[in-house]
């Protein structure tokens, strides 16, 4: 059965060789690199990452490794570190002090490698007028550019992923792409998500984003400490979002946003120890959850300290 | 038996000026459809008008339409088989094979929605991929779309088998399929109510009376389809549709838009009376917000297109007058398309969760792909009925021997 289809140029084209042709084409359209090469069959059947034995991660890593360092021509660091056992990670906020000024937003996007075009921000912050009804967040504002902060008459509610106890991302998702790892934090396998975005129409806090475009980011400003769960880049037609930057917090540092806070608005700890800055928090302020009502129990905690800067 | 199909499948080679002019029109949109899409699979979803505040759009809404339609053959299904209608009996194929093509229409838009399409197998259940059972219910919604499609694409081969060796085709063996049939049609529709009807962070969607909506606006639009698709094989082949079956089917149409409007009327009152927050996007999809007034005029087309087809189909002179009835079927089919297309998927993410109003409206190049996917359907179908109707009609069977 070997059909020649008669180009129009000529020449004999057998038809089965036409279609494995074709076939193979369209396909390359769809790598995330685009140079076709042998790892493509390695990277379309890699496993899901909670399936993979510790062996088999260091080699997807090996292999991922040098994909991305080739695609960002810089040598990029894959971790997978682990959760730390006893450990769950809460964090807290004193929307007191926050004067919105978005140094978090801008470090979250340096340190986690978010796509400068377009624009990928994995924290929000709110600006509300003063007296106005804000707990359904129906009266704020996104998109503002002040000469001066603070602003008189207006006070801040940033929003990021809430790392729920009971996250309805995970519930949702058809392929258990993402999955709330031992510590608390909900992680996404950027290998694994088909991008079906439902997590995105499930999550009440905004907290995911979807990578419409291939992510861009200028070589020099690419951060090569990646983690596998974590920031390391993306791939267009994924979903991504906050980790409490697992990179840094299972190796004991701060995340970027607590560390970059002007006013030390951002606390940070562990929620099983009973000595830590967050359980005090949790014990001795006026703290209370966001969208409460949903039951999905968040493990971000807003509060107040009446500390305030003044605004004339 | 086997050539008898053979010479089945050849017809789709036969026809006249017309025939050919169609499959060409269908070819060219799907070409062009199919250019938009490499596009889309080499830059990604960006060239949609999708952003991460409204992050399902008209695909998704064409999805959910058309999974309606498939539902919709069971109104065919249930008089044929269980009451032994003979009018509609004679026609139960051509509804079965609406439901074949919207199946598969349903599974194009979603893999064109997909961010990353060439790993859909992830959502087969193990050992393959890693379906979340019984957690998600997309993953339901696969089980049981790819089921009705099996059940009816069975169905459709083994009435068409039977009929092409000259033989009435019996009902005893392939009886328990379609009782099964039956639940499977209504839970299609009820399970991608339930996709949206179970996030509590989306009020609009997450109201109780989600999933009976859909079923009463399905059960209008697939029908009316169907009277235009009967209609149009009665000119077009030797086959006699009876005037009796496509007015049961329009009687039937009019009870579910009065149901379908009733079941509207519940949803605004308890919205708009209590004035909760969560009338919001309802607010926006009627009223607008804030100036924002993209769907209203969609929305109240909509409506009126309904009302007026309402009273068309319920009244019976209306309803038995090819004019009036047609028009009637039209007017569901657009209302219902836009009532259970970007009018239930948008105002779900308008005010997105954070407040923000985004107006979504769908980009050309979605729509060159939408018509693309319709013209997939529209080819598949013709490709179905073109071999159907001779083996119907018997004509085969006279020329083969």
């Amino acid at each position: 059965m070997s059909k020649k289809i008669k180009h129009s140029s000529g020449i004999n084209l057998d038809r089965r060789t036409f279609i494995k042709g074709a076939a193979i084409g369209l396909a390359g359209t769809a790598l995330p690199l685009h140079t076709a090469d042998a790892s493509f069959l390695d990277a379309f059947l890699q496993k899901h990452f909670r399936e993979m034995r510790d062996e088999e991660i260091k080699k997807v890593i090996e292999r991922l490794e040098k994909e991305a360092s080739l695609e960002w021509k810089k040598d990029i660091r894959i971790s997978a570190t682990k959760a730390i056992p006893n450990v769950k990670f809460g964090y807290g906020l004193d929307l007191s002090r926050c004067i919105g000024c978005r140094k978090c937003v801008y470090a979250c996007v340096e340190e986690n490698n978010q796509s400068r075009i377009p624009q990928i921000h994995w924290i929000t912050v709110l600006r509300f007028k003063k007296g106005e009804k804000w707990i359904d967040l129906e009266n704020s504002e996104k998109y503002y550019n002040p000469k001066q902060i603070p602003e008189p008459g207006h006070f801040y509610v940033p929003v990021q992923c809430q790392q729920c106890e009971n996250p309805p991302c995970v519930k949702v998702c058809p392929t258990q792409a993402t999955w709330k790892d031992p510590d608390g934090v909900i992680v996404i396998d950027y290998n694994w998500c088909i991008g079906c975005r439902y997590c995105m129409a499930a999550c009440p806090y905004g907290a995911r984003r979807f990578n419409w475009a291939k992510p861009n980011i200028p070589t020099e400003e690419l951060n090569p400490e990646t983690h596998y769960l974590g920031n390391r880049p993306r791939y267009k037609g994924v979903v991504e979002k906050c980790t409490f930057c697992i990179q840094r917090t299972r190796v004991g540092k701060y995340p970027a946003c607590v560390e970059v806070c002007p006013v030390g608005a951002r606390k940070f700890g562990n929620l099983l120890d009973p000595k830590s800055e967050i359980r005090y928090i949790i014990e001795n302020m006026r703290v209370f959850r966001l969208k409460e009502d949903l039951n999905t129990y968040p493990k971000f905690y807003y509060f107040f300290t009446g500390w305030q800067l003044k605004t004339t | 038996m086997i050539k008898n199909l053979l010479n089945a499948l050849l017809q789709i080679t036969k026809g006249g000026i017309k025939y050919y002019a169609w499959i060409a029109l269908l070819l060219v949109l799907i070409v062009l459809g199919l250019g938009v899409y490499i596009k889309q699979l080499d830059r990604g979803l960006i060239i949609t008008a999708m952003r991460d505040q409204v992050s399902w759009g008209l695909y998704i809404a064409n999805f959910t339409f058309l999974v309606g339609v498939a539902a919709a053959a069971v109104l065919l299904v249930i008089p044929a088989y269980l009451y032994h209608f003979k009018p509609i009996k004679e026609i139960v194929l051509f509804g079965e094979m609406v439901a074949i093509t919207a199946v598969t229409m349903c599974i194009l838009f979603i893999m064109v929605d997909m961010g990353q399409p060439l790993r859909v197998w992830h959502i087969l259940p193990p050992p393959i991929g890693k379906m979340n059972m019984p957690s998600s219910i997309l993953a339901w919604d696969v089980v049981v779309l790819i089921g009705y499609l099996l059940i009816n694409l069975f169905l459709v081969i083994y009435a068409l088998s039977r009929l092409s060796i000259g033989k009435e085709y019996k009902l005893a063996p392939i009886f328990p399929l379609i009782l099964i049939s039956i639940p499977l049609a209504v839970s299609i529709h009820t399970v991608t109510a339930f996709i949206y009807n179970g996030l509590s962070s989306r009020p609009f969607w997450n109201a109780s009376i989600l999933a009976p909506r859909f079923l009463a606006s399905a059960f209008c639009s697939g029908p009316a389809i169907m009277l235009i698709i009967l209609q149009l094989i009665r000119r077009f082949s030797r086959i006699e549709v009876d005037n009796k079956a496509i007015f049961k089917i329009s009687e039937l149409i009019a009870y579910t838009m009065g149901i379908n409007l009733f079941l509207l009327g519940a949803e605004m009152y308890k919205e708009f009376y209590s004035e909760s927050i969560h009338n919001v996007p309802l607010q926006y999809l009627y009223f607008g917000l804030h100036d924002k007034m993209r769907l209203v005029p969609w929305i109240w087309a909509s409506f009126i297109m309904n009302a007026i087809a309402f009273v068309i189909f319920l009244i019976p002179k209306t309803r038995e007058n090819f004019v009036t009835l047609n028009i009637g079927a039209v007017l569901i089919i657009l209302g219902v398309y836009i009532e259970k297309g970007l009018g239930l998927i948008v105002p779900g993410f308008v005010p997105d969760t954070l407040g923000e109003i985004y107006e979504y409206w769908p980009f050309m190049s979605e729509v060159i792909i939408t018509i693309g996917i319709w013209a997939v359907g529209a080819l598949l179908y013709t490709l179905m009925v073109k071999i159907t109707i001779p083996v119907y009609t018997r004509e085969l069977l006279v020329g083969g021997k």
